[in-house]
């Protein structure tokens, strides 16, 4: 059934659909709508869940990694601060081989307080042993909600499902609902292979010395190896029952395109605009989004960017020391082809600064127009700054 | 006198903690008191040690190990897991040490408590953090020497009133109990395990490796801890009805401490003024319990 809905109530319907029976959560903004809704469903009745309301985001992921441990589906949502204090328990989760689906609305991290949009929280935890998807639109949020927990649950990972602040989580879309029955045969009961269990006492996460450590940390690898895969055939699945996919990757207008703007999240849907107007005016350019972070799918990245010139990746989001993330990450997918395109590395929007049809025309044109791109990061728009500088002199 | 108690283990014969070890001692009693219908959370602690690596594990009932803060969180977990699905015969501990509950692990504890989860949360008490080494925790009592507070630089501050604390959360049931009083332990643990909500159990457990004494008086220092008012037992019901379990005859602290090489820099004036501290908290003891 289509619905008008906030896209932060898209990722509540999702869970509500995916009979969630924990929850545990603690409030930030731009989650809070996530978990109030949520707390609504709880309280009428519509999901029978356990609802925990914890006393920071750190006990949120501890609860969730003792109720997954029991067996049970588990759900929380946080953003920024909240993401960067789970950090020790992010990589417990993914290490114990929980299938924890976990919210996460990209918020810039302070100083100073900014609660817009950034990406580099959630990029941040890259190497914590999630898997991560990053969302463009109401519908995405929603369908990618529900995939997340089939994804975790094959694979036994924790999955989290990222989409931008505002633009996507306070932005009301149409959204198509699945019915109750579509989302059960999507998505059947969780049956652990392993849980505490009284009749079968087992120890979970004791220690690990050298001569077993290294092979647990390389299951985990294989399960994420596993996610790539299982990620297309879940997405097959998804398109059989409900009509609708997206892929890792999108690839758009890029059979022909000498130069590939590569994207992820709300960004993606500027660039598709941009992109009519470029192709309008006889523009030979198109667009890789890239939606599947980890497993990072350079398989097909390569595959699409093996034969242009010049690709342009925009990053919202930053690695101080070094650069854009998608963008090395990016050119270390591309480092070992023969043959491979000149690499442009865009800093575009962080802490929400809004990125115009305009702002990525000239991204566009200084590329087109470079035949090697720079060392660094391009920091595209940056102004100069209002500096307050008080009189310190006696 | 012989302890009333099944000869059922959950603990097997072998694990990995130091001899005369007292959090080995205080998890065999409580295990026996809880059967087998148990799951036990256990934090970063010496337990983590002790209870074996992998593949093997020294307790009989299902363990989740967990990170060194979230003893009150996880079992809040587990235990909205299990009721969800129609287990509420199973009973949920979390296992932590000083540092894990006094300390780090403090705010998810307060957390859990403040919703009143379903579980028993039991601390054993060994005065530092001595999986790392004998480190000093809010549990360290005044007077003693840990390796962050060596030499002349002894530990000045009180050590917390953790019973307190959780009594002003208005918690069903709190109690202290020790490895050196079995039939208390016990009776507090059988008790606690019939109660709803949360219940929090504090265990005296003496550490020779980080006390400084020999193994073989473990648990004779732990009775003396009580003999002399140090580590009074007592429970309280619904954060108000206090009931002291034992009333002892008045030994002087001082022989309590000289045995420990963790006191031994300690001067007669050093030891006057600790027993001063101890009569003053006996006294508020007294008085909250209706005593005086
Ligand atoms: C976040 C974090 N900080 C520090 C540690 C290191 N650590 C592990 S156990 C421990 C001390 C435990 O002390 P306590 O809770 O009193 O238990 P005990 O070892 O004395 O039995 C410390 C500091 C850790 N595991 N996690
Ligand atoms: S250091 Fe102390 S608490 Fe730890 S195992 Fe040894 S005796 Fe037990
Ligand atoms: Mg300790």
């Amino acid at each position: 059934m289509k619905r008008v809905l906030e896209g932060s109530h898209s990722v509540a319907e999702a869970v509500r659909l995916a009979r969630a029976d924990v929850i545990a959560a603690y409030p930030i903004t731009p989650q809070t709508h996530i978990v109030e809704r949520l707390s609504d469903f709880c309280a009428d009745g519509s999901l029978k869940a356990r609802y925990l309301r914890v006393e920071s985001e750190h006990s949120a992921m501890a609860a969730l990694i003792g109720a997954s441990s029991a067996g049970v589906r588990t759900f929380t949502a946080t953003s920024s601060q909240g993401l960067a204090l789970m950090h020790e328990l992010l990589h417990w989760a993914s290490g114990a081989r929980l299938p924890i689906v976990l919210a996460e609305v990209n918020r810039a991290l302070a100083p100073g307080w900014n609660i817009w949009t950034d990406q580099t929280d959630s990029l941040a935890q890259r190497d914590t042993g999630w898997i991560q998807l990053y969302c463009e639109t109401g519908q995405e949020v929603l369908d990618t909600t529900l995939q997340a927990f089939r994804l975790a649950e094959q694979v036994s990972l924790p999955v989290m499902v990222v989409l931008d602040a505002f633009y996507l989580s306070h932005t009301y879309e149409p959204v198509d609902v699945p019915g109750q029955e579509e989302a059960d045969r999507f998505l059947p009961a969780f049956r652990p292979r392993f849980m505490l269990n009284t009749e079968k006492p087992c120890a979970f996460n004791q220690m690990a010395p050298p001569d077993v450590y290294m092979e647990m940390r390389r299951s985990i690898q294989d399960g994420m190896k596993v996610a790539l895969g299982g990620f297309a055939e879940m997405e097959e699945e998804f398109r059989r029952i409900f009509g609708r996919s997206y892929g890792a990757v999108e690839a758009i207008s890029c059979e022909d395109a000498e130069i590939i703007l590569v994207t992820s999240g709300t960004i993606t849907s500027t660039c598709r605009q941009l992109l009519k107007e470029l192709r309008s005016r006889g523009e030979k350019a198109g667009i890789l989004k890239i939606k599947l972070f980890r497993p990072f799918p350079a398989e097909s990245i390569r595959g699409y960017l093996k034969n242009v010139r010049k690709a342009a990746v925009i990053d919202r989001n930053f690695s101080f020391g070094s650069g854009g993330i998608f963008a090395g990450e990016v050119k270390a997918a591309l480092c070992d082809l023969p043959e491979r395109p000149e690499v442009f590395s865009f800093i575009a929007g962080l802490g929400g600064r809004d990125v115009t049809i305009s702002d990525l025309e000239s991204i566009y044109m200084q590329t087109k127009s470079q035949d090697v791109p720079p060392q660094e990061s391009i920091w595209a728009g940056l102004r100069p700054l209002p500096v307050y500088a008080p009189d310190l002199k006696e | 006198m012989p302890l009333e108690v099944h000869d059922r283990d959950y603990m097997f014969a072998g694990h990995v903690g130091c001899p005369g070890c007292g959090a080995a001692i205080a998890m065999r009693f409580v295990l026996k008191a809880l059967g087998e219908k148990t799951v036990m959370v256990i934090p970063a602690c010496c337990w983590s040690i002790i209870a074996g690596a992998y593949p093997q594990s020294a307790l009989k009932i299902p363990v989740l190990h967990t990170a060194f803060e979230t003893g009150g969180a996880v079992a809040s977990g587990v235990r909205a897991a299990l009721d969800i699905k129609g287990d509420t015969e199973t009973t949920v501990v979390t296992w932590a040490g000083d540092g894990g509950t006094f300390d780090i692990g403090f705010q998810a504890l307060s957390g859990a408590v403040e919703r009143n989860e379903d579980f028993i949360y039991v601390c054993y008490d060994n005065e530092a953090y001595m999986n790392t080494g004998i480190q000093r925790s809010s549990s360290t009592p005044y007077g003693a020497w840990t390796t962050t507070t060596p030499g002349r630089d002894w530990k000045k501050m009180r050590k917390k009133n953790i019973v307190e604390a959780l009594v002003a959360h208005r918690i069903p049931y709190a109690a202290t109990a020790s490895i050196a009083f079995p039939e208390d332990l016990f009776r507090k643990v059988e008790k606690a395990k019939a109660i709803k909500g949360s219940r929090f159990i504090h265990i005296f457990a003496s550490c020779p490796t980080g006390w400084r004494i020999p193994s073989e008086i473990s648990v004779k220092i732990a009775r003396m801890a009580v003999q002399t008012n140090i580590f009074p037992l007592y429970e309280v019901e619904d954060g108000v009805r206090y009931t002291i379990n034992f009333s002892p005859k008045g030994y002087l602290v001082k022989e309590y401490f000289r045995l420990q090489g963790r006191f031994k820099h300690l001067t007669e004036k050093d030891l006057d003024q600790i027993q001063s501290m101890v009569e003053e908290d006996w006294k508020l003891l007294l008085h909250k319990a209706g005593g005086s």
